[in-house]
């Protein structure tokens, strides 16, 4: 077990392509990061430089104290758990799961003990002499985790590991994932553009876009304190909706329609006329039961039902925006009066997208 | 759930196969049958008088010692070409396959000699060893070496075996290169990370999941080394010196064309044709066993 630490990392193709943008950034020991980004946001990229399937262009990348730019992959003391499983197709799941140890000389009886007990914690102890095309999705996915549990090492890589699993099986992996963390305490870097995944696995979730970091904080933190319009827009689904307005006082914000909405001024302390962007989340924008001259005003077109909640689909302010109810919430009607607790009101600034909070980076 | 179309009836699954079936026997069997009645005649020496007289012609191919220098000759020259241009075909194959730049000129350069006439890739090999003439046989007699194909039957042997490998290697060689593109580069980098060294993780990963193609390959080559190789050792030795590049293909073709023993040559290649299939049903039984597919 280790922590790992990357310092203004960077990465930069031959084509002279920046992919990874100086990133630092510290996992400690034990830690469950999730790098989390739309694709081609370089967090592929970035766990590649840990892992040393790429070379790092710039910055240092250190496990456990050691700086590993110049290391071997096989030196580095990782294990890495792949999209598309990468098992080896000519070996059993014992072989595959013992060829690490083989490589590295471990005893034979020691190799059998060690694939046993992860055998055991993955019940995939039927399936042992098992070549991998004769799994399933699943199974595979549980045989990439033991080959990566049998090395002990001192930090889990995860590529995206779900994706090629069908919903629900992906639901319970996660679950299990998590599960095994929290039984092994192993340092875990799990890249994935699933938010939910993310908000689920980690401990500290890491937004990345364009190369570079854009927030770094706990789940809840991201979910309640998002530092940038990307980062708000990203996290919860459906996405927050966002309107542009003025602020007409020290917590109160004016929207096209001149309706309005207020926010906590002990979060944010924007100027006076200053042009933002309102952000709400869906599911924390509220119906009010009736029409008050300042509430603005949802025109809902289209209802989407998903069983537990309903989306109300429709233009508040001249501009998009969605709401979700319970479903078995009563029908509001075409023209909705919205309302929300200030807590839960988050403004942006115009032009660069950045939270306008008192302390951006909370 | 798998889908497909159904056709009723029987005229359309035979007429579309009837263009192959008339290929193979028309080039195959009919040929093959002919071989089998001919090696069954003999001819007195003037050609006048045809006789047909059973396994004569077998008998008196077996009593031939001559002919059983032959077959050691060929297993000599088929090992060695079958090894070497299996071998290098799969080296360069491994080094062109890695991320340099100009791989695509190198990977070109590679496959064309494929396209060259046997019989031109073995001048051009007559050409370049010619003891007199040849660049490469200058410099080996400026190594001191006493070098002569013309003579020595050693030195003729290796030249073919060069020539016939060098033309075999590009096919190989596209075929080894397509084998490495079909093995998932994660599945490398996750033998990378399970600390196995290249030369490790090539002998227990790439050479593995490489075996279906080697193993075509190994039959493809077996024909090509009996068969294909004719036009080479025609154009550069011409079976020759004494006999000692003399393969079975060649002494077909010299017994029954130049030495004018039709029933003879006909056994001849009834014999061949048997030790081809008998290596090719071999193969398939016990070497395909061991494939990884």
């Amino acid at each position: 077990m280790a922590s790992v630490v990357l310092e203004s990392v960077r990465k930069v193709y031959a084509g002279g392509v920046e992919a990874v943008k100086g990133i630092s950034l510290t996992i400690p020991d034990g830690n469950f990061t999730v790098l989390l980004g739309p694709s081609g946001c370089g967090k592929s990229t970035l766990l590649r430089m840990i892992a040393g399937l790429e070379e790092i262009s710039g910055g240092t990348v250190s496990i456990g104290g050691r700086t590993v730019n110049d290391v071997e992959p096989s030196e580095r003391d990782i294990a890495m758990v792949f999209q598309n499983y990468a098992l080896y197709p000519h070996m059993s799941v014992y072989d595959n799961m013992a060829y690490g140890l083989r490589n590295r000389g471990t005893p034979k009886d020691e190799i059998a003990r060690r694939v046993a007990d992860a055998a055991r914690l993955l019940a995939i102890e039927p399936y042992l002499k098992r070549k991998p095309r004769a799994l399933s999705g699943g199974q595979r996915q549980r045989v990439a985790m033991g080959r990566a549990i049998v090395r002990e090492p001192a930090a889990f890589l995860f590529d995206e590991p779900l994706s090629n699993l069908d919903a629900k099986l992906r639901v319970q992996m996660r679950l299990e994932i998590r599960k095994l963390h929290n039984r092994l305490k192993a340092t875990s870097i799990f890249v994935t553009h699933d938010q939910v995944e993310a908000m689920t696995l980690a401990d500290q979730v890491v937004v990345m876009n364009g190369g570079r970091i854009e927030q770094v904080g706990t789940p809840l933190d991201i979910y309640r304190a998002p530092s940038s319009k990307f980062v708000a827009t990203f996290i919860g689904s459906p996405a927050m909706n966002l309107v542009s307005g003025t602020v007409v006082s020290s917590d109160e914000v004016a929207l096209a329609d001149g309706s309005r909405l207020r926010f906590d001024a002990a979060i944010y302390a924007p100027g006076k006329g200053a042009k933002v962007e309102v952000g709400l989340r869906p599911e924390e924008a509220k119906v009010e039961s009736a029409p008050g001259p300042q509430l603005p005003k949802l025109l809902c077109d289209v209802t989407e039902e998903l069983g537990a909640t309903r989306l109300l689909h429709g233009t508040l302010a001249g501009e998009a925006f969605v709401l979700a109810l319970p479903s078995d919430a009563a029908d509001p009607g075409r023209t909705i009066p919205v309302s929300a607790s200030p807590a839960n009101v988050h403004l942006f600034d115009v032009e660069s997208g950045r939270s306008l909070r008192r302390s951006a980076d909370v | 759930m798998e889908r497909r179309a159904l056709f009723g009836g029987k005229v359309l699954p035979y007429s579309l196969l009837l263009p192959q079936f008339a290929i193979v026997v028309v080039f195959f069997y009919v040929p093959a049958v002919q071989a089998v009645w001919q090696s069954m005649l003999m001819q007195d020496a003037f050609g006048i008088s045809t006789e047909f007289v059973w396994f004569e012609n077998y008998t008196i191919l077996a009593a031939n010692p001559e002919y059983y220098r032959t077959m050691g000759t060929t297993a000599v020259f088929s090992v060695l070409v079958a090894f070497l241009s299996l071998s290098s075909g799969l080296l360069l194959a491994v080094m062109a396959d890695k991320q340099i730049k100009g791989a695509t000129i190198y990977k070109t350069m590679l496959i064309w000699p494929y396209a060259v006439a046997p019989a031109v890739a073995g001048v051009l090999w007559l050409f370049m060893f010619q003891p007199s003439l040849g660049m490469l046989a200058k410099a080996l007699r400026s190594w001191g070496i006493d070098w002569n194909p013309l003579l020595n039957g050693n030195h003729a042997m290796i030249l073919v075996v060069l020539a016939a490998t060098w033309k075999q290697i590009s096919y190989n060689f596209l075929f080894f290169l397509a084998g490495l593109a079909a093995i998932p580069k994660s599945v490398i980098e996750a033998a990378a990370i399970d600390g196995a060294r290249p030369m490790r993780r090539f002998w227990t990963i790439v050479f593995p999941l490489l075996s279906p193609t080697a193993f075509f390959l190994l039959t493809v080559n077996i024909v090509y080394v009996f068969f294909d190789t004719f036009g080479i050792i025609d154009s550069v030795t011409s079976g020759g010196p004494a006999g000692n590049t003399t393969t079975m293909v060649y002494k077909v073709y010299a017994d029954g064309k130049l030495g004018s023993d039709l029933g003879g040559s006909a056994a001849q290649s009834v014999v061949l044709m048997a030790i081809v299939i008998a290596l090719t049903a071999v193969q398939f039984k016990f070497v395909e066993r061991r494939v990884q597919y």
